[in-house]
Order: C-alpha cells, then structure tokens, then sequence
C-alpha cells in the first residue's frame, strides 16, 4: 500500500466543481436539470457517508452478528428491487419470493464458495472480505434475475396462443415454454456477457481501479478482477436458471395449463 | 365416444354431452355463451370439475399431453410460434395430400407472416388432424373461408368422421350443421340445449 494517497474532505469539495459548473449551465440555459442534478448528488454524498460510518462500525465490532445482519439488509433492499423492475411478477408472496429466493440462493452458494474456498480471510466471514464481495454478487444477480423474469413474463403473457398452441399439439409444459424461456435466459445472461466482453478494452472495473489507485500491482489487481469476475457470472447465471425455472413451474400446472391467472399486471 | 357429465367451470355448465364415433355435433349461440369456453374445458386447457372421459378411459387417468393428442382442439384463432409454415408440421405421408384438399398444396414453403386468415384456418385444422385424434374440438373452423373453401373443408371433415372421429363444432354459418348431418346444440349463459331459445330464434 506504499503509494496510496488519502482524501480530505476539502479534496471532495474541490472534485464537485465541475458538477457544480453543469447545474450553472443548467441554470443559465434553462435546462430544468439543475434541480434534480443537485438532489441527487446530495443524496449520493449522504448514502455514501452513511456506508462509510456503517461498515467502519461493522469492521470495528468484527461480529459475525452485525455482519450477517448488514447482509440481509443488502439482501432485503435487492429483493425489493427485483420486484419493482418487472411489469408482470407473480401474485402474492411469490411476486417478491421467487425473485429474490433464487437470488439469495445462488448470491450466498457463490460468496460462501469463494470466502471459504478461494480468498480464504480469517474468519471466514470477515466483514472487510464478506460484505464487499456479497455486495458485487449480489447486484449482478439481482439485474440478471429481475431481468430474466421480466422477460419471460411478458414474453408468456403476450405469446399465450403460441404457447397454448404447442400444448393443444401435445407437447409438455417445458416444451411449450422453451421458446420464452430461451428469451428470458438470453435477456438476463445479457448484462454479464457485455460485461466480460468490455471489461479492460472499454473501461477498467471499478475495483480493479480502486486497487491500482490505492498502490497494488496492476497484475494482482486483474487476478482479483478475473476473480470477481468469474463469480460474477456464476452467481448471475445460476440465479436467472433457477428464477426462470421456478416461475414456468409455477406459470403451468400438472395438467400442462398455462396459468396467467397467477400473473399480475401492475 | 366422448362422455361429459356434469363438466364446470367459473362460466360453463354444468354440462352433459356424449360424442357418438363417426358422428357431428354443431354448437351454435350468441356470442359470450360459453361456447370456446366450454372447448377450452375438454381440451383441459382451462381447470374444469365434472367427468369427462375418452371410451371409457378418464381424462385425469392420462397425462395431459396424451389428451390433448386424441382430443384435438383447434381455437378460433391459432398460434404459430415459428416464422415459417414448415416449423410447425412433423413430416408424413398424408400432409401433402391433406394439404392438396384444401387448396393449400405449396403451403409448406410459406411464411406464417404472408398467411391470411383463412389459410391459417386451414392451416390450422390439418395440423391438428396430423395428431390423428379420435375427437376433433372445432372453433368456428370455416368462418373465414369463401364457399368453394368451405366445400372442401367440410369434405375434408367428412372424411375424418367417416374414418370413426367424432367431431363438436362450433359454428355461425346456419346451413352448416344440415350439410354435415349434425346434431345441433345451443349454447346460452353457459348452458347446453336441443333448441334455441326464442331470442335465439329469431
């Protein structure tokens, strides 16, 4: 950690210059974004601020306890956003468990997977290791999940007649499905694929560049991102599988009935 | 053949029906009545309560999909998941000459998106006739066909029961059920009888 160079406070101040500058523009031609411009880097420096005392706290305690419960949290605010994002979910509790049960699922196999097998801190659950990597894995699994399940919704609800059509000519409730099910899986892999497709041509990732800048070795800063990486797109893929899966189970019934009753539309 | 007895949904019923082998039925009546809702329920694409069985051999006693290969039902309006005619026919001998019948003999190298109605219509029944199933569910299956259409659709229909199908249609063409020597049924709020009822008549 030789180079690394620490921030004041006066520093932040001095790089929100240039946003500043955007809201005068705003201002000054009229564009009405300044508002909105503002609030939101407001409540960006607060949320910030806020993780910061938080996990500063959690790493102080070392308790297993705050640790686990700051990843529900984590895990309770993704749920909730998997159950905005889709146009048509399913009803009742399965709107919001189906989503984020296949998420937590697939999210806390991989974070365990790699913490106890791969990265290996002592104790396992140091929240400096845990916390970070269940964040990441958590986030992507939660685009790719709600994703997936958007798509396949949307795409049974308005196909219904293809769907019903396959069933009228025999075939089963997977096979009449496949073709929405195959769009569910290509939408929510979709993210992830971009992802490893532009990851150090386009841009350098966010945690890669936070290495580098705080002094690591470019070499071992890409051997933590492929890391990362890899996990990533384990975790994402295993919770779109599962989500879609289980919501075709649940969107047709023993006698290979397509069930959009048990379908809301927002 | 086709045994229904007592057959319900939130919308239909009850129902008692018996399909004799080699026979029609024509279902007629006002729009709303129940009567794609009423095919729905035996194809047992919407849940249903009551007894419904296949000579002798209940519904529930088989997986759906096997039901649904010998009672085929063929919807007002079909689905067609694939771009191009071919992807939804399983080769065999007989579906050129099927084709052939209803005027549609080049159908094949088609694109589902140039059909026009009537010729999915068709389309439609001899993909659902490829199963060869012993009891055909008809929705309005001539409504989009010009007369010399019709002909040959309702020759292609005889054929069938003449080889021991069974056959409930729904129709609006009034001449229909006379020209295949069906019994006619009504259908209203739901509910199955021999005779219109006098709004009906009129």
């Amino acid at each position: 950690m030789s180079g690394y160079q620490a921030l004041t406070y006066w520093d932040l101040v001095a790089a929100s210059v240039f946003l500043i500058l955007n809201a005068v523009f705003s201002i000054a031609l009229n564009l009405g974004l300044a508002r909105t411009l503002i609030v939101s880097a407001l409540r960006m420096t607060v949320q910030l601020i806020l993780v910061g005392l938080i996990l500063k706290a959690i790493f102080l305690a070392g308790s297993l306890w705050w640790t686990l419960l700051a990843a529900a949290v984590m895990a309770a605010f993704a749920g909730r956003e998997i159950r905005a994002r889709q146009a048509r979910r399913l009803s009742g509790l399965w709107g919001t468990g189906l989503g984020a049960g296949a998420m937590l699922l697939a999210g806390s196999l991989v974070t365990l997977y790699a913490l106890a097998g791969l990265i290996r801190p002592d104790p396992v659950w140091q929240p400096q290791y845990a916390l970070p990597l269940f964040g990441m894995i958590l986030g992507n699994t939660m685009t790719g999940v709600s994703l997936g399940l958007d798509t396949l919704h949307t795409a049974l609800a308005q196909g219904k007649r293809d769907v019903e059509a396959r069933l009228l000519l025999g075939g089963t409730r997977w096979e009449a499905t496949r073709p929405a099910l195959r769009q569910a899986l290509r939408s929510g892999f979709t993210p992830i694929i971009n992802a490893m497709a532009a990851t150090g041509v386009v841009s350098l990732p966010g945690m890669m560049t936070g290495q580098i800048l705080s002094g690591v070795d470019p070499r071992e800063a890409v051997k933590y991102q492929l890391l990362i990486m890899f996990l990533l797109g384990g975790a994402t893929g295993l919770g779109v599988l599962g989500a879609t899966f289980a919501s075709i189970w649940r969107l047709t019934d023993t006698r290979h009935r397509l069930r959009l009753d048990r379908l809301d539309t927002r | 053949m086709l045994t229904i007895e007592k057959l319900r949904t939130p919308l239909v019923g009850p129902v008692d029906l018996a399909l004799e082998k080699g026979s029609f039925t024509a279902i007629s009546g006002p729009s709303g009545a129940g009567k794609s809702l009423l095919l729905r329920a035996i194809a047992d694409l919407d849940r249903s309560s009551g007894f419904v069985a296949l000579e002798g051999t209940e519904r529930e006693k088989m997986p759906a999909p096997d039901w649904r290969r010998q009672v085929a039902y063929v919807p007002a309006e079909s689905g067609w998941w694939a771009d191009d005619v071919r992807d939804h026919f399983a080769e065999a001998p007989d579906l050129g000459g099927r084709l052939e019948a209803v005027g549609l003999k080049d159908a094949l190298s088609w694109q589902v998106s140039r059909l026009s109605t009537g010729e999915r219509q068709r389309l439609a029944l001899i993909r659902a006739l490829q199963l060869g199933p012993k009891v055909l569910l008809l929705d309005e299956p001539t409504s989009a066909l010009d007369p010399p259409a019709v002909a040959r659709v309702e020759i292609l229909m005889k054929d069938c029961t003449a080889k021991g199908c069974a056959i409930l249609l729904v129709t609006h063409d009034p001449g229909q059920p006379e020209r295949l020597g069906a019994r006619h049924l009504y259908m209203e709020n739901g509910r199955l009888s021999g005779s219109p009822s006098r709004e009906d008549a009129q």
